[in-house]
């Protein structure tokens, strides 16, 4: 459309407050590359996501993509000057959103945030205001449960975009027809919604998204609604599409497989926040937060490294494989642990007295929940689990290799 | 087991069952007398009498621009109440729906006090215009429209509320600008809603006596819609009154059945 306009990408800091809730979020897209927002239900991810699309404004920060300014409220990132200002109480009462009552929290995280509009590299001279509605901005959005119009068959469906974005209505549904069976559904343009499957709904509304060639394509929970079996299906039908996607695309999703196997990118958020970003490799083999480690299945401790052992507040002291100094994370998978009934010899290990707290089958092993100095998961076959004859509320001795345990600087 | 199925009968208690069996009772008896009175003989010849055409043709024009108007305001009225957000929207809600419980003949009379050739707007549009409404056609359409758009706003309301707002998020996203999403959308989806409305709507107007009467008067062939004519011909030929009554009861008979057809047949 606007070939004049650099491909830049996505460059965008989304501040969104709702009293008791803030979003901080900084996310950068690059044409072509696929970010996903990975992270707990309420942690924010949606609310990113419609605040891209312009379904919802910014309280603070900026939004551009490929060089163009969308939102940019006014007096972007003085929270309490913005509270008083009569432009911005019109806005939050357009929005449908009080201003709420938690005034003294918002001073505290506006002050911790002087000025999150000032962007490095952003000209001095740039517009203060902006507000692009949804409508013109060069997006599309995959809607969790899809929206597709339930009056609209699937080919008027994937031509309502192009139809509104000035196209002609012949050349509208031949380009629509196009995108139906570049998703494998020719046969179903005359279908109601009502008339398609779930994964074949999914098909029609992501071809409908794609159909207006968005500079940014959005996906919320693109595959939550789907069954394991065309979960598994659709998910390789989705990467196809997200590589051949030219424009920047941003997946939210609460699920790390759909997330490690759709995104260059990972962006963990937590309560509002970027807790970690990076590749799934990173992410998975490093994690920083229990959700991730929980996630990926691994134990993860927080505390501080010196020479190869990692202090942890609690007292405890771990051996790891690598020196490290000052604040560090220490990992270790639950097949790692090794129990036994008695204490066991031997020297670079840690070992510890632990109570079992539970024991359940997982996968093809048994999964062992130990209390004690360290809380921990521990894998164990289900030989050496009837072996052991473990229950709930017997001690036992646990062991893990120094060289099982990797630490990374937190 | 089907057969097992079939022979199970659903016992209804009988606290329920005689008066459920007298209340229809008291709904269709009355249609059935209309019916057995008829003259039926005479029927065909009475029917083309000139008076009960022009009010026929009258009661169908004037119900019928009732509701389009009511269609043309009451929408936008509808969208107001249940997706604006402004102060005092619940007072609003309550204002218009005040002719729905209201006496119609206070509507006429409230009609006749502001459009009157005295009244509010009435003794300005006489003047500087030199337009006067009571007493015409005019006015039953107004009387018609005063009693029946509440019923179309609050159809219309109730399934714009139970309507998913987003679908029209959805449209928005791809470039479809606000009115655009309300013809394209919104409109379409809550079709069901505004057809149902605009039924009962000219239904009710059909029927409209009081604000009428009050408001337009009783002239033949002007202001007389057919439930005036009804009650002018029992006072002096109860035959003319039945075979009125008949044409009014199978108007509204075939509007509902062909309607009925149509909503049955919407996916």
């Amino acid at each position: 459309m606007n070939t004049e306009s650099p491909n830049t990408g996505l460059d965008a800091h989304l501040v969104v407050d709702r009293g008791e809730f803030r979003l901080d979020l900084r996310l950068r897209v690059a044409p072509g590359e696929t970010v996903a927002l990975l992270g707990p239900n309420g942690a924010g991810k949606t609310t990113a996501l419609r605040a891209l699309a312009g379904l919802e404004s910014l309280s603070a920060g900026r939004i551009a993509l490929n060089g163009t300014l969308l939102d940019r409220p006014k007096n972007g990132g003085e929270i309490d000057r913005a509270e008083l200002g009569p432009e911005n109480q019109n806005r939050s009462a357009a929005t449908g959103r009080g201003t709420g009552p938690n005034t003294a929290a918002r001073r505290r995280s506006g002050a911790l945030n002087t000025d999150p509009n000032r962007e490095p590299g952003e000209p001095a001279d740039g517009p203060r205001y902006r507000w692009v509605p949804p409508e013109h901005r060069r997006i599309g959005v995959v809607f969790q449960d899809y929206l597709l119009f339930p009056h609209l068959n699937a080919l008027d469906n994937v031509a309502f975009g192009p139809r509104r974005r000035g196209t002609g209505r012949a050349e509208a549904r031949s380009l629509a027809a196009d995108w139906l069976a570049r998703v494998g559904l020719s046969d179903f343009t005359r279908r109601r919604p009502a008339q398609l499957s779930g994964g074949q709904a999914q098909r029609v509304a992501l071809a409908r998204a794609l159909a207006t060639d968005p500079a940014l394509l959005l996906l919320d929970e693109p595959l939550a609604a789907l069954d394991a079996r065309t979960r598994l299906d659709t998910r390789v039908e989705l990467h196809r599409h997200l590589a051949g996607h030219s424009g920047a695309a941003v997946l939210v999703t609460h699920d790390p497989v759909d997330a490690l196997m759709l995104a260059d990118r990972l962006v963990v958020v937590e309560d509002g926040r970027a807790v970690q970003e990076g590749d799934g490799e990173s992410i998975t083999a490093r994690p920083r937060t229990d959700y991730i480690a929980r996630l990926v299945g691994l134990n993860l401790y927080r505390g501080r490294g010196s020479g190869s052992a990692v202090r942890l507040p609690s007292g405890t002291t771990l051996q790891t494989g690598e020196p490290l100094e000052g604040e560090a994370f220490a990992a270790f998978a639950p097949s790692a642990v090794s129990l036994f009934r008695e204490r066991p010899d031997g020297s670079p290990r840690n070992t510890w007295r632990a109570t079992v707290s539970g024991v359940h089958r997982h996968g093809d092993h048994i999964r062992v929940q130990l209390e004690g100095p360290l809380r921990a998961a521990a894998d164990v076959t289900p030989a050496a689990a009837a072996h052991l004859r473990l229950e709930p509320g017997q001690t036992v001795w646990a062991a893990v290799k120094a060289s099982e345990i990797r630490s990374y600087p937190a | 087991m089907p057969a097992q199925r079939t022979r199970r009968r659903r016992r209804v208690p009988a606290a329920l069952l005689a008066p459920a069996v007298l209340g229809l009772a008291f709904l269709i008896l009355p249609l059935a007398g209309l019916l057995i009175r008829a003259p039926w003989a005479e029927l065909p010849a009475r029917l083309a009498e000139p008076e009960m055409l022009a009010a026929l043709r009258l009661s169908l024009v004037t119900a019928t621009s009732a509701t389009a108007l009511s269609l043309f305001f009451g929408v936008p009225i509808a969208w107001l109440l249940a997706r604006g957000d402004f102060p005092g929207r619940s007072l609003l809600r309550a204002l218009v729906t005040v002719p729905l419980v209201l006496p119609p003949v206070v509507g006429g009379v409230a009609l006749l006090l502001v459009f009157g050739r005295s009244g509010l707007i009435g003794a300005w549009l006489h003047e500087r215009f030199d337009v006067t409404i009571p007493f015409t056609t005019t006015a039953v359409v107004l009387a018609m429209t005063f009693v029946s758009m509440p019923f179309l706003i609050v159809s219309v309301e109730g399934s714009l509320r139970g309507a998913d707002a987003r679908f029209e998020e959805a449209a928005a996203t791809l470039g479809a600008g606000r009115w655009t999403v309300f013809t394209h959308v919104t409109l379409p989806m809550i079709a069901p809603g505004v057809l149902a409305g605009a039924v009962l709507c000219w239904a009710r107007a059909l029927g409209e006596f009081g604000a009428t009467i009050t408001f337009a008067g009783n002239f033949p062939g002007r202001t007389q819609t057919m439930p005036l004519a009804v009650y002018l011909a029992l006072q002096t030929d109860l035959e003319a009154a039945i075979v009125l009554s008949l044409l009014l009861l199978a108007v509204s008979v075939v509007v509902l059945a062909s309607l009925r057809d149509r909503w049955t047949a919407a996916p």
